[in-house]
């Protein structure tokens, strides 16, 4: 559209900003990525006095280099996308450090107005900002505001659309002095981007300048691809200068720059535009809080208490929604199998579709629910303070502070789920350090896997169940956290991201944000994992199910069923046809024998299809681990979900359907069988929990990372719980435990 | 007044940035956060393990690993060396 205004809005990390980007769009907004990284690229239309607005919401940053995602994102889209202009909002209550930002966009050039936040906070503590002074000043419209509440908003666009429409304030940079030595240097820079045209479509010569003095890899890059010998020249000047100042002054031209930025802030608030009412040294409301919070006995003990409050509410709260998806779900199965002829049609559309589907949707109120309590504790300012508390111990093994949410969702405590635990990773803003958890955190014992401990554990180490369980919940936390160590020191080696980072005063998150938050995020999964779940679930029954038993098999057990039914009388075999649980005695024999008889032939039929060959094939292999082919066949199912792993096992093992929760009769026959014993029960424990994450955790970490990652972390768990299971059933099998 | 590193500073003490001397990343992040030259600091408090540590730096509070405070030098009133660093 011709006269649609586009504007960006811009600023510190914690200054506002997407609370007054939902003041603004309300509902109206797209959320989607940018291509190739996890940045989320925010965008949100509205109208005010009959223009068309389209407001694009930047990554927070505290600055302009190239040394984040963020802060390249934000950049590259000013650059490129030239908004009409920029709202940069700044936090009054810390004016000065988010002045800095704004500092550089007037360097860049960028048409611009400062929509001034918080000033009621500002005004508790006792700062007051004098808006019309700080405009005159920067020579750029400054308007005061709370977004919380949405005060000076219409003004605050008003003065924008004021600013996009005038196109005599387009791009003007700014001229900050850098000192004798620097200015003298950024000056014959400039004379030789000038002359050359070099980057100067892009960007201000002085702009280029300044970022060769700042030693900026993407604008170096850039410049060297597009003219090289220009680069080579400018190059050498800078080196040659910085090389001059680290020796005579032991200081890198970057903190010069900085320095100077400061000092420029510094004298524009002192013109009158600061005032303090009493001293600043007080205790806010804020600091006392961290007093009790952040205290060093009751610190951890809160902290506990609201990561369990969490995960409560993640997996407590979630099951009567999840329950009732999924009773909706079966009811929606059976109303189409009733519709359905019998056969494969019918078959694929129940088993494959719908509970694909379901497999799909039985995650999302999980997935909400974790974000509401996630969204609830980094928007009241506490999910910092527990980086903050953490980030001793998990910088032990690579990873950082805020790494301890997305364990804890993931299983930390038995029972909770990888799949939003993969998202919750979303939280950590260093990208090494993020990638090691995300593939460290399908470790944890999630709750599908628990079932098939359960049945396990239960069969053949009855004697210790709650000892065993709460071993293995150790057991996943130690495997996890030296993987992540492990991974830190070879495929995701290098320094670490540096932890300074803002502990944010605390607020009462809005309702508003919440949900808006809380829906996005929701909608991502929905939306980016949905289709490839269901094409998946499709694929994993066919597996299961094709090419399925010969004709001549079929006529066999059919055969056999015609043969026991002939020893009974006729009223008999009607009365075990209509219903599922027959009267008499007798009906009830038979109708147990031919359940026999139908459990051996889903067995054969599992055996025949396409994953039971597999499992058959990999049986040379899986031996050294002292699995066999129906155990193969399992571990195959529990690549779609772990819980399936209880229902295979028991149609491998001819038992007909099997209920995940009430398994003991198949601990039983899993007891007597000569294949099993407690050193098969160990290995195949340590297979399960530490194997392959299920497809859907894997479509997750695909998106949250890459599918290279995936693999990798298919691949090498799968070879990881291979060598341990191998080595513990050898073990055992030296000892005698079989 | 005596210039110290800033992960030797108690909580509570008072003292003002004389030199950051680091470059790359790390050099930048300290320096967008107001880190610089002339700076107020003020030790707010410390982690349950001692480190990271919070500081309070023009209106906001900021956290900072020791080592990577170890850069920062801070000048302080006199006050012979005791610290509640181990």
């Amino acid at each position: 559209m011709k006269d649609q205004i586009t504007m960006a809005l811009a600023g510190n990390p914690n200054a506002g900003k997407t609370t007054l980007f939902n003041q603004l769009t309300g509902a109206r907004q797209h959320v989607g990525n940018y291509p190739g990284i996890t940045v989320d690229h925010k965008e949100g239309r509205f109208s005010h006095t009959g223009r068309e607005i389209s407001l694009t919401d930047l990554p927070g940053t505290y600055s302009l280099t190239a040394y984040s995602v963020e802060e390249l994102v934000a950049r590259d889209y000013l650059v490129n996308a030239k908004p009409q202009v920029v709202i940069n909002i700044v936090d009054a209550s810390n004016l000065e450090r988010n002045l800095y930002l704004t500092c550089q966009f007037l360097e860049l050039g960028v048409p611009m107005v400062i929509a001034l936040n918080m000033i009621d906070v500002a005004k508790d503590r006792g700062i007051e900002v004098k808006a019309d002074r700080l405009a005159t000043l920067l020579g750029i419209p400054v308007v005061p505001i709370i977004a919380r509440t949405g005060l000076g908003k219409n003004r605050l666009i008003d003065e924008a659309i004021a600013v996009a429409s005038d196109s005599r304030r387009n791009w003007q940079p700014l001229d900050i002095s850098y000192g004798d030595d620097l200015d003298e240097t950024i000056m014959s820079l400039m004379t030789e981007i000038d002359q050359k045209g070099f980057l100067t479509d892009i960007y201000p010569s002085r702009f280029t300048a300044i970022k060769y003095l700042e030693n900026d890899d993407q604008i170096m890059a850039r410049g060297r691809t597009a003219k090289p010998a220009v680069a080579e020249t400018i190059e050498s000047l800078v080196s040659q200068v910085s090389g001059h100042l680290v020796k005579t002054m032991d200081v890198f031209p970057e903190a010069i720059i900085a320095d100077h930025r400061y000092g420029f802030i510094k004298s524009i608030i002192r013109q009158g535009v600061l005032t303090h009412k009493f001293d600043t040294d007080r205790l806010y409301a804020s600091d006392r809080i961290d007093k009790i919070v952040t205290n060093r006995l009751l610190g951890p003990i809160i902290m506990l208490t609201v990561l369990f409050g969490v995960y409560k509410l993640t997996f407590s709260w979630s099951e009567l929604p999840v329950s009732w998806l999924g009773s909706f779900i079966s009811w929606f199965g059976d109303v189409v199998s009733h519709n359905l002829p019998d056969g494969l049609f019918k078959s694929m559309i129940t088993s494959g579709i719908i509970h694909g589907a379901g497999g799909v949707l039985g995650f999302v109120p999980l997935i909400m629910f974790m974000f509401f309590g996630i969204a609830i504790l980094e928007d009241s300012g506490y999910l910092a303070r527990v980086a903050f508390m953490m980030d001793r111990i998990f910088r032990i093994f690579g990873l950082h502070g805020s790494s301890v949410m997305p364990f804890i969702i993931s299983g930390g405590i038995a029972g909770g789920c990888a799949v939003p635990g993969v998202l919750a990773t979303r939280t950590l803003r260093s990208p090494k350090e993020r990638l090691a958890t995300l593939l460290t955190v399908p470790f944890m014992n999630c709750g599908a896997k628990l079932p098939v401990l359960a049945l396990l554990i239960g069969a053949f180490f009855s004697e210790n169940k709650a000892r065993y369980m709460f071993f293995f919940t150790v057991l996943t936390w130690v495997v996890a956290l030296l993987s992540a160590k492990f991974f830190r020191s070879t495929v995701l080696r290098g320094e670490p991201t540096p932890f300074v980072m803002e502990l944010p005063p605390y607020r009462f998150p809005t309702l508003q944000g919440l949900l808006i938050h809380t829906w996005e995020r929701t909608w991502q999964y929905i939306k980016k994992a949905g289709s490839v779940i269901l094409g998946i679930s499709v694929l994993i029954w066919a597996m299961m199910t094709f090419p399925g038993l010969s004709p001549d098999r079929i006529a066999a057990f059919d055969q056999q069923r015609k043969a026991v039914k002939a020893g009974f009388p006729a009223d008999i075999i009607s009365e075990t046809e209509g219903k599922k649980t027959a009267g008499s005695e007798q009906a009830a024999r038979l109708a147990e024998q031919l359940s026999i008889i139908d459990g051996d032939q889903a067995e054969e039929a599992l055996r025949n299809s396409a994953a039971g060959r597999l499992g058959i094939a990999f049986e040379s292999v899986s031996r050294y681990a002292g699995f066999d082919w129906r155990t193969n066949i399992a571990l195959i199912g529990g690549f779609a979900a772990k819980e399936v792993i209880v229902s295979t096992l028991g149609t491998a093992y001819s038992m007909g359907k099997v209920d995940s929760k009430e398994s003991a009769s198949l601990g039983q026959r899993l007891r007597q069988d000569p294949h099993w014993n407690k050193g098969v029960a160990l290995a195949a424990l340590l297979f399960i929990m530490f194997y392959s994450p299920c497809f859907i955790t894997i479509i997750c970490i695909a998106r949250e990372a890459s599918w290279k990652w995936a693999f990798f972390s298919m691949v090498f768990n799968t070879v990881f719980a291979f060598v341990m299971a191998v080595g513990v059933y050898q073990i055992g099998r030296l000892s005698g435990l079989g | 007044m005596a210039e110290i590193s800033l992960r030797r500073m108690k909580v509570r003490q008072t003292g003002t940035i004389t030199s950051v001397k680091v470059g790359g990343v790390l050099g930048q992040r300290l320096r967008e956060m107001g880190l610089v030259p002339g700076t107020e600091v003020t030790i707010q408090g410390r982690a349950p393990l001692y480190d990271p540590v919070a500081l309070r730096v023009m209106g906001g509070t900021l956290t900072l690993r020791n080592n990577e405070a170890d850069f920062i030098m801070v000048e302080v009133a006199e006050e012979t060396g005791v610290s509640l660093d181990r």
